[in-house]
């Protein structure tokens, strides 16, 4: 009887949570009619593209895509490389003062980031980079959660594999470079798919950084087309699908280390 | 002079080794203190002072803050920020109430899971987009309503000034109810089932369970959870943006929309900081209360 209610209780929550995604894709699919039409459509008949191709001829939605995918690939690589070298001397150098910068990166979680906002917004200015694309990706390159997750994964690397290194004559950098890397690959992998989501849906600093449409992402882009087609739900719906598919995609093939990125977070 | 050369390529290495680890520090340092620990410090200075950009600084003392004091919306959109707060205790009962199920029952049904994360990988403006659709007054929600004959007419969701901020708040629960659910799961994960097997020997109902033996175990998870759900309540900013653009008639205007408009729209980025320092006290604040009510449990609870 409970386990009924708690399969139904499952269910149920799945379906509000998933349903309007059903929803959105057909009515992205639909050729005409009223958009609020009851009971809802889930099945449009017949289904059509022609929604997708009229966005795509009236708005830069390619435009906007590649500026995703770019700022998307620029934001992932600087951080997993920032998070990849900062994390080693982190977990397997001794060195002065190792224990109080890794408080202090640590610790920088607890800052009011917010705050931060209005002052890089200003160095942005005085950089004259306003209105460019290293604005956006610049302040997230280094990520604390980055820098730990690499940190704990290079901690438990057996010392024999690095002793053995050493009496090959490996140099420290390529010790880290030909050794080290490929064993912390895995945690390299979980911190390249968090921050792909973390950069693709990114919205509010792309929004005060960048002023020409031309260069907006998706997020950015897709805002301002809501509001130019207020009339036109369909298109609109095209272009919420085309930003959240590789999302989706993304996820659904790589989920395993989505939640890993979380549980490890949470353990921090 | 030959010696001098020996000495010089023995002291290079030497140098180089005590070098090698700040130098795989510098990219990440550089950028977290110029982009976090810079802009912060000075942020927080900076509410000192009357900015607008153009002509430099000027030093104001606390006239920023005594400003504020009298400042109507400063006072709407604090109230609104903490009103947010009620979110917390929902979105959390859920997704402990959901990770206890999913914990129970469905460990096997990944689709199950992927089912609940959907909204939390998807961009917010898609979402802010589709809900807005959703609570139109012809929109689904209402027709739902409706129909279960829980309405007796369709309810103006996000223009009506007493439904709005609530209608934005079941959004960020929809949102975010499955990045919380994996953090709980992974906590009851991490206890070990002798606890439920020997409270059930020592003849504890599944209520009883739940009470004594389970939510004490994932305190620590709940202190995390909560924490991380109210700093994020307090600086809500996207789903109002992109929802109700802070309306109607300022009824889902907040704090971080207040110091987004008072920074980048009108300029006034001495003021701004000051409402940022404010917002950061209150989280502060509340951030340490939590703690102190949480500290306690987990499995050194026992």
């Amino acid at each position: 009887m409970s386990a009924a209610v708690e399969y139904a209780g499952l269910a149920l929550v799945a379906a509000v949570t998933a349903f309007p995604f059903v929803w959105l894709l057909a009515t992205s699919l639909r050729g005409s009619g009223a958009v609020f039409s009851f009971p809802p459509v889930i099945v449009p008949r017949p289904p059509t593209l022609a929604n997708y191709a009229g966005v795509w001829e009236t708005m830069p939605i390619g435009r906007f895509f590649l500026n995703t995918v770019y700022l998307t690939g620029m934001g992932i690589t600087l951080t997993v490389a920032t998070s990849a070298l900062a994390g080693y001397p982190l977990a397997r150098m001794r060195f002065p003062g190792r224990d109080a910068i890794f408080y202090a990166i640590v610790g920088s979680l607890m800052l009011p980031q917010h705050v931060g906002l209005i002052l890089n917004f200003v160095t942005m200015m005085r950089l004259h980079l306003i209105d460019t694309f290293a604005a956006v990706y610049l302040p997230s390159a280094a990520s604390v959660f980055g820098i730990f997750l690499l940190r704990q994964a290079y901690l438990v690397i057996p010392l024999e594999i690095e002793d053995a290194a050493r009496i090959d004559g490996a140099g420290e950098l390529r010790l880290w470079g030909q050794i080290m890397l490929p064993l912390v690959a895995p945690a390299l992998a979980t911190l390249a798919i968090v921050e792909f989501s973390a950069y693709w849906n990114s919205f509010l600093w792309p929004l005060i950084v960048l002023k020409s449409p031309e260069k907006y992402p998706l997020a950015v882009g897709l805002l301002n087309l809501s509001g130019l087609f207020a009339h036109n739900t369909r298109y609109v719906a095209a272009g919420a699908v085309m930003m959240t598919l590789p999302m989706i995609v993304v996820f659904l093939a790589l989920q395993r280390y989505f939640l890993r990125g979380i549980t490890i977070g949470a353990v921090k | 002079m030959e010696r001098q050369a020996v000495a010089r390529s023995r002291r290079a290495p030497a140098i180089r080794r005590i070098l090698t680890p700040y130098l795989f520090l510098l990219p990440a340092l550089g950028l977290l203190a110029a982009f976090t620990f810079y802009p912060v410090a000075l942020g927080t200075v900076l509410s000192l002072f009357e900015y607008n950009v153009i002509a430099p600084p000027r030093f104001a003392g606390l006239a920023n803050f005594r400003a504020l004091w009298s400042d109507r919306y400063f006072w709407i959109a604090l109230e609104n920020s903490v009103t947010y707060l009620a979110v917390v205790p929902v979105l959390q009962g859920c997704a402990i109430l959901l990770a206890l199920w999913v914990h129970r029952s469905a460990r096997g049904l990944g689709w199950l899971r992927a089912a609940y994360y959907l909204p939390v990988v998807t961009s917010i403006v898609v979402v802010g987009m589709l809900w807005r659709w959703l609570y139109d007054d012809a929109g689904l929600v209402n027709y739902l309503l409706l129909q279960l004959r829980l309405l007796h007419g369709p309810v103006h969701w996000l223009s009506d000034p007493g439904i709005a901020l609530y209608a934005v708040m079941f959004v960020t629960l929809w949102k975010g109810l499955g990045y919380y659910m994996v953090i709980y799961l992974a906590g009851l994960e991490a206890i070990p089932p002798t606890f439920a097997e020997a409270a059930a020997i020592d003849g504890a109902g599944p209520a009883q369970q739940l009470w004594r033996v389970t939510l004490p175990l994932l305190r620590p998870s709940i202190l995390l959870a909560t924490t991380l759900s109210a700093i994020s309540a307090l600086r809500v900013f996207e789903e109002v943006y992109v929802m109700t653009g802070g309306g109607p008639i300022y009824a889902t205007y907040t704090m971080f929309y207040y110091m987004f408009d008072q920074a980048f729209g009108a300029l006034h980025l001495g003021y701004a900081a000051a409402i940022g320092v404010v917002l950061a006290a209150v989280t502060i604040g509340l951030s340490v209360a939590n703690f102190k009510l949480l500290r306690e449990g987990g499995l050194a609870y026992y």
